[in-house]
């Protein structure tokens, strides 16, 4: 059968599944909906459907993005549209086959919205709500649509219509049509797509090698995950494009051995491939041979930096060599290689499969295209999102995301991990683009935004990024792998009380002297978290070093907390969080905090539904005793 | 354990980019990587022992001794760590009685952290044996790792 053929067929039973008169239930099974017990809740309808002689469909799919109200379950029951519930346990699901599915009340009240853009019984159009109605979701369309693990759905939505039309046109045309999108690397460093496979193109030799980075080692960030378990043929697809036009034979996945669903779906998506001959000889009849083999990372977030990665691939340690001869020349096994993150090739699947006009539709001047990010941190809607570049930062944070948890004043938003720095409130109708992010002294990276509120101290965040570098470094260059050490140690200095004004002037000298002197993109990025902090919150660094003083509690040995008589309604809520015992306090009467046995731990601030536990405006010399 | 390790050594052809796998896999075999399979795989590969122990000690996923039935890593990417990454790990430190990178005498429990998870969105998270647990505090910790107010420190 050909490939038309079976799309043809795959699309009738899509088409059938959603006209059928049964109802249909998707489960979201990714790792984020698991890990907040959507398998628990996928058992219950396995179990309780037949049991109650209900004959529905039930589909495990991907993820919609929406951490923070995970499990996500959908519902269509005929002649309703589908219905998506948020925050379903076991309990709710029983709740939502006896309410829903047996007595035909749709539970209006779990709901988060419906599909289509009608309104049904008071639920708004999902498409409507305010986490969906900025976003321009491409990447993601099919991630929580389709069934991952079938083929034919990724079949039925457009799926290696890309290759067909890529091995029709040729490979100099497939570069062109990624060059008139402007496409970007979306792993980090941004550099066009197109002429990074020219190069490697041109190139002399027939031997080339195709990379795709799937080492995501931005933590914080798991934009590249969510694909590769909600989609996995498409990076597949866009590999094969990729490997067509530069003229690769031979291709690795390098995946995180953190990811284990992902590799599994990966895996499962190269057999499907291989057997419906999208892989290995001849595909499709047009003489082009292409292989896929996955290999695991071992944990070493420098792994993800291209010749590294390469060295890794080949059996070494994983260190980075300098660049020229860029690996698009001569990479692994010093053959040409082209290395592309996830995005970056799921990007160009659509690119052929839609155009690229249709790709450059949206996004800015110099940055096409929309982009996915991880919103993490101190901000209600966490998830994975995808906007239009150029999107601001508060229209992010705010519309989107929700803004601040617990709706705590807005502090700073990390962009680009590691490597990346720290934006302030002032800054936040900053262009969500490569160059925009540079300019604001951070970067783009691959999509981490993890967002802080004002108890996040930013000395001790700038201590938690030095830490992971230095620990990450690989210790091939003196500046990375001394540099990041002494900057550690000052910033923990700081932490401890033990810090002088001179040392955040030697913070920043420093901190430029190992951008400059770095062989990689690790230690050449490592101090921005940093300078950063110090560009937009340099008061909090002086805090710690004159004041003596961490504003926001975060920092132990500058740190003292008290609890405010006046807002205290002795709830004892502090006393029961509090792991040593040091609050004293007689039920509905004022609690106190034992300074002496007080270790700072901040869970009776983080437990106080009042805000009564605060941090002492300047540290009390006069002991605080019960 | 020789049968195990040629069992597993015979599936590959002993080249250099092997060696990172061949590791993985005898990591997963045993928990860790005995001091014997590292000579093994060493004449296999047909590569100076210290080669095997060079790539071996680069990469943070291998280990040297074995571990416990239940693999803890608590996750210090920074979404856990702007949630309380921190106290989740005390906590855990508290709870199990041993510190990061350590295994408890009954040869329960080991404890190590990890650099991110992926389940950013719900952090803090952690991780026993390949599960995710997500938005750890210290009463779904307790729960999660079995050490109710009954059981001993
Ligand atoms: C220390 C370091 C870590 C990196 N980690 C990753 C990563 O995890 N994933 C990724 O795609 N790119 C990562 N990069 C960027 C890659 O070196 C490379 O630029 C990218 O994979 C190229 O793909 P693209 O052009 O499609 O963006 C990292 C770079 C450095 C310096
Ligand atoms: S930061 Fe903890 S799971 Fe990603």
């Amino acid at each position: 059968m050909s490939l038309e053929d079976t799309r043809a067929n795959a699309q009738q039973q899509w088409q059938a599944l959603q006209d059928s008169d049964k109802p249909v239930i998707l489960v979201g099974t990714a790792t984020c909906g698991r890990a907040a017990g959507a398998l628990e809740v996928l058992d219950v309808f396995r179990d309780e459907l037949p049991r109650r002689g209900i004959d529905a469909t039930i589909v495990e799919v991907g993820c919609l993005g929406l951490c923070y109200v995970e499990p996500l379950v959908c519902i269509t029951k005929p002649p309703r549209p589908g219905i998506c519930y948020t925050n379903v346990t076991p309990k709710k699901a029983v709740a939502l086959i006896e309410g829903y599915l047996v007595n035909d009340d749709c539970q209006a009240g779990m709901a988060l919205g419906v599909l289509g853009d009608q309104g049904l019984e008071g639920i708004a159009p999902l498409l409507e709500t305010p986490v969906f109605k900025h976003q321009v979701r491409r990447t993601l369309a099919r991630c929580g649509v389709i069934d991952p693990s079938n083929f034919d759905h990724y079949l039925a939505h457009d799926g290696y219509a890309g290759l067909t039309k890529a091995l029709k046109v040729g490979p100099e045309q497939v570069i062109e049509e990624v060059k008139n999108s402007g496409l970007r690397g979306r792993g980090g460093a941004g550099f066009p797509t197109w002429r990074k496979w020219q190069l490697c193109r041109e190139a002399p030799g027939d031997e080339k090698y195709l990379v795709c980075n799937a080492d995501e080692g931005d933590p914080g960030a798991f934009m590249n995950r969510s694909l590769l378990e909600g989609d996995p043929h498409a990076l597949l697809e866009g590999m094969l494009i990729a490997g067509y036009a530069i003229g690769a034979e031979t291709s690795y996945i390098y995946c995180r051995a953190e990811y284990p669903l992902a590799l599994e779906r990966v895996r499962m998506a190269i057999d499907q491939a291989k057997q419906h001959g999208l892989l290995g000889e001849d595909i499709l009849g047009s003489g082009f041979n292409f292989h896929i083999k996955v290999k695991e990372g071992a944990g070493a977030f420098v792994c993800g930096e291209e010749t590294a990665l390469i060295a890794s691939i080949e059996g070494e340690r994983g260190m980075p060599r300098s660049r020229p001869p860029f690996p698009a020349v001569a990479g692994l096994w010093q053959k040409p290689t082209i290395i592309n993150n996830v995005e970056t090739l799921a990007g160009v699947a659509l690119i052929l499969q839609h155009g690229a006009d249709w790709f450059a539709e949206y996004g800015t001047e110099q940055s096409k295209g929309t982009k996915t990010f991880a919103l993490v941190g101190q901000v209600k809607n966490t998830g994975l999102v995808e906007v239009p570049m150029g999107t601001t930062l508060r229209k992010m944070i705010f519309d989107i995301g929700g803004g601040v948890l617990g709706d705590k004043p807005f502090k700073a938003v990390q962009t680009g991990g590691p490597s990346g720095g720290c934006i302030p409130a002032s800054l936040l109708d900053t262009p969500v683009d490569y160059d925009s992010l540079a300019a604001a002294g951070s970067i783009m990276g691959s999509g981490g935004m993890v967002v802080m509120d004002e108890d996040t101290c930013m000395v001790d965040f700038a201590r938690y990024f030095l830490d992971f570098a230095q620990k990450e470094s690989c210790g091939k260059c003196v500046p990375c792998r001394l540099g990041t050490k002494q900057l550690l140690d000052i910033l923990t200095d700081i932490t401890q009380g033990k810090g002088t004004t001179e040392d955040i002037d030697l913070l920043v000298e420093l901190g430029e002297a190992i951008k400059m002197g770095s062989l990689c993109g690790l230690g050449q990025t490592a101090p921005n978290p940093v300078l950063t902090t110090i560009r937009y919150f340099r008061d909090e660094y002086e805090a710690h070093v004159i004041d003596k003083r961490c504003p926001s509690g975060t920092c132990r040995a500058l740190t003292q907390f008290v609890i405010v008589p006046e807002t205290c309604t002795g709830c004892g809520l502090c006393r029961a969080a509090c792991p040593v015992e040091a609050i004293l306090g007689e039920k509905k009467a004022t609690h106190e905090i034992i300074d002496e046995r007080c270790t700072r731990c901040g869970a009776c601030r983080e437990a106080c539904p009042f805000g009564a536990v605060t941090v002492a405006e300047a540290k009390q010399d006069k002991q605080l005793s019960g | 354990m020789e049968e195990r390790l040629s069992s597993i050594l015979s599936s590959y052809e002993g080249k250099r980019e092997e060696l990172i796998p061949i590791l993985q896999q005898i990591q997963g075999e045993f928990g860790y990587l005995p001091e014997q399979a590292m000579l093994e795989i060493a004449r296999f590969a047909r590569v100076p022992e210290s080669s095997v122990y060079a790539i071996a000690t680069f990469y943070t996923q291998f280990r040297f001794t074995p571990i416990g039935k239940k693999h803890v890593m608590v996750c210090r990417g920074t979404a856990c760590y702007v949630r309380g990454a921190s106290r989740v790990l005390e906590t855990v430190e508290e709870l199990l009685g041993i510190k990061e990178g350590e295994t408890t005498e009954d040869m329960e429990y080991s404890l190590e952290t990890v650099a991110c998870i992926g389940a950013c969105g719900l952090s803090p998270c952690i991780m026993i044996n390949k599960k995710v647990e997500a938005k750890m505090t210290r009463k779904r910790l307790t729960d999660v790792l079995g050490k109710g107010e009954a059981a001993e420190a």
